[in-house]
């Protein structure tokens, strides 16, 4: 359909632009012991899904922030980061093996026109 | 279920081999092989009785593991255990030093049951970390294993007048450390070992190793230095040991430490590979890095006596 064309097409432009609303997914996996990347820096909102591709399970554990259940080997853990700061964390039963999650807010201290365009024009696109 | 008993294997008492001696009018050779007299020629490979006891160490069994370094752990716990069954002098126990299961499932701990009380002795546990993975962490374990036992499964035994000390080094670990007794337990320790007398033999055993074997990889516990000052007065200290699936033994002034091979898949030694994960080695090298070990106390003796038997070779 026309609209849904133009839509889809703005939609990919706000999508290009800094600040985009568009949650992202990101992956760390676990192997030979260690995580990798082992710092990883995200954004608010965004999710970070752990896989284990060791043949030995682990644990993922930030302390008081959030810890996996044991995951075999192709387990996965999923975490949405939802406040921003410094996350670290290490493997439960391996605490030798350590990690960081840096949560940073949305791009840009302050809110620029263009910004508040593309959100505009993005809940259009829905 | 299971049964102690106190005469050797083919239930033949010290008296009667010196009668048999005595008879025969032979001279019998009789060495010491590691504390253990054994005597030979006259009846074949008899055994002579000790008057001290043995027991096995089996560790780090893994039920529930299936990837390519062991496919069927269960079967080589079996060979293990049938290995146990054959020994010519029946040890009075088993230690199970940890990481019975692979992810702590309520089948796994099934499985390994079935399998190890077919050895028909008492066996003695003490938790890996890989056996407290459950959704309530640890809560199976203690269950089955840990029931009369203190805080997350520590606890201890007299027997044949030596002391044993089972400790739980894999709980509440924190990022970056080692293996972690903790103040609650260092303190029932202190409390337990307060008034023995420095001459009684103690055997200590948890899973991870009680020093440091290798830092990279997390071998060692944080503050296994305050245990063994715990026990430094004693006259004969034996630590045992499992997690790292290899032996590894060291003797520093009155300790021997000791750690055990495994039943289920061997890891590398330290700093030989980029981590400390399941070794796979060919089919035909498994069962002779896999095994058993055979703990014997005699009277007299300062050091107990370990022979490590892989289930092949």
């Amino acid at each position: 359909m026309r609209g849904g064309f133009a839509a889809a097409l703005l939609l990919a432009l706000a999508s290009a632009l800094p600040g985009a609303a568009q949650a992202a997914n990101l992956e760390v996996k676990i192997g030979n012991f260690t995580f990798g990347p082992q710092k990883l820096t995200v954004k608010v909102g965004d999710t970070v899904t752990w896989i284990n591709e060791d043949d030995i399970p682990h644990t993922v554990v930030s302390v008081g922030k959030f810890r996996s259940k044991a995951l075999d080997t192709d387990d996965k853990y999923t975490f949405t980061f939802t406040a921003a700061g410094t996350y670290e964390y290490f493997c439960g039963l391996h605490p030798h093996m350590q990690g960081s999650i840096v949560v940073e807010t949305a791009t840009g201290d302050a809110a620029t026109p263009e910004r508040t365009d593309v959100t505009v024009v993005s809940r259009a696109g829905r | 279920m299971s049964s102690h008993e106190d005469r050797g294997a083919d239930g033949v008492s010290r008296r009667k081999v010196l009668e048999c001696m005595t008879w025969a009018g032979s001279g019998v050779l009789w060495t010491v092989a590691g504390g253990v007299p054994t005597s030979l020629g006259i009846m074949g490979e008899a055994v002579a009785q000790t008057s001290g006891m043995t027991f096995l160490q089996i560790s780090d069994s893994h039920v529930g593991f299936d990837k390519p370094a062991n496919p069927n752990v269960n079967s080589t716990l079996e060979e293990a255990i049938a290995k146990v069954k054959a020994l010519k002098t029946k040890p009075a126990f088993m230690l199970h030093t940890g990481d019975i299961t692979h992810l702590s499932k309520v089948k796994e701990f099934d499985d390994a049951q079935k399998i190890i009380t077919q050895a028909g002795l008492v066996t003695h546990y003490v938790p890996g970390e890989h056996d407290i993975i459950d959704d309530e962490p640890g809560r199976e374990y203690k269950q089955r294993y840990g029931k009369d036992a203190k805080g997350a499964g520590w606890y201890s035994f007299d027997q044949n007048g030596v002391h044993f000390v089972g400790l739980v080094n894999v709980v509440n670990l924190k990022a970056g450390g080692l293996g972690n007794l903790g103040d609650e337990q260092l303190a029932w320790l202190a409390d337990d070992l307060k008034g023995k007398s420095a001459s009684t033999p103690i055997v200590v055993f948890a899973h991870i190793p009680l020093w440091v074997v290798y830092q990279q990889w997390g071998w060692g516990t944080d503050d296994g230095g305050k245990a063994l000052d715990l026990l430094k007065r004693f006259g004969s200290v034996t630590v045992l040991n499992g997690h790292i699936h290899q032996v590894m033994q060291k003797v520093e002034g009155n300790v021997t430490f000791h750690t055990a091979r495994s039943t289920a898949f061997p890891q590398p030694a330290p700093g030989t590979a980029p981590s400390p994960g399941p070794m796979k080695v060919p089919d035909d090298k498994l069962r002779t890095v896999l095994g058993i070990a055979d703990v014997t106390f005699k009277q007299g003796e300062q050091r107990l006596a370990i022979i490590d038997q892989p289930l092949q070779g």
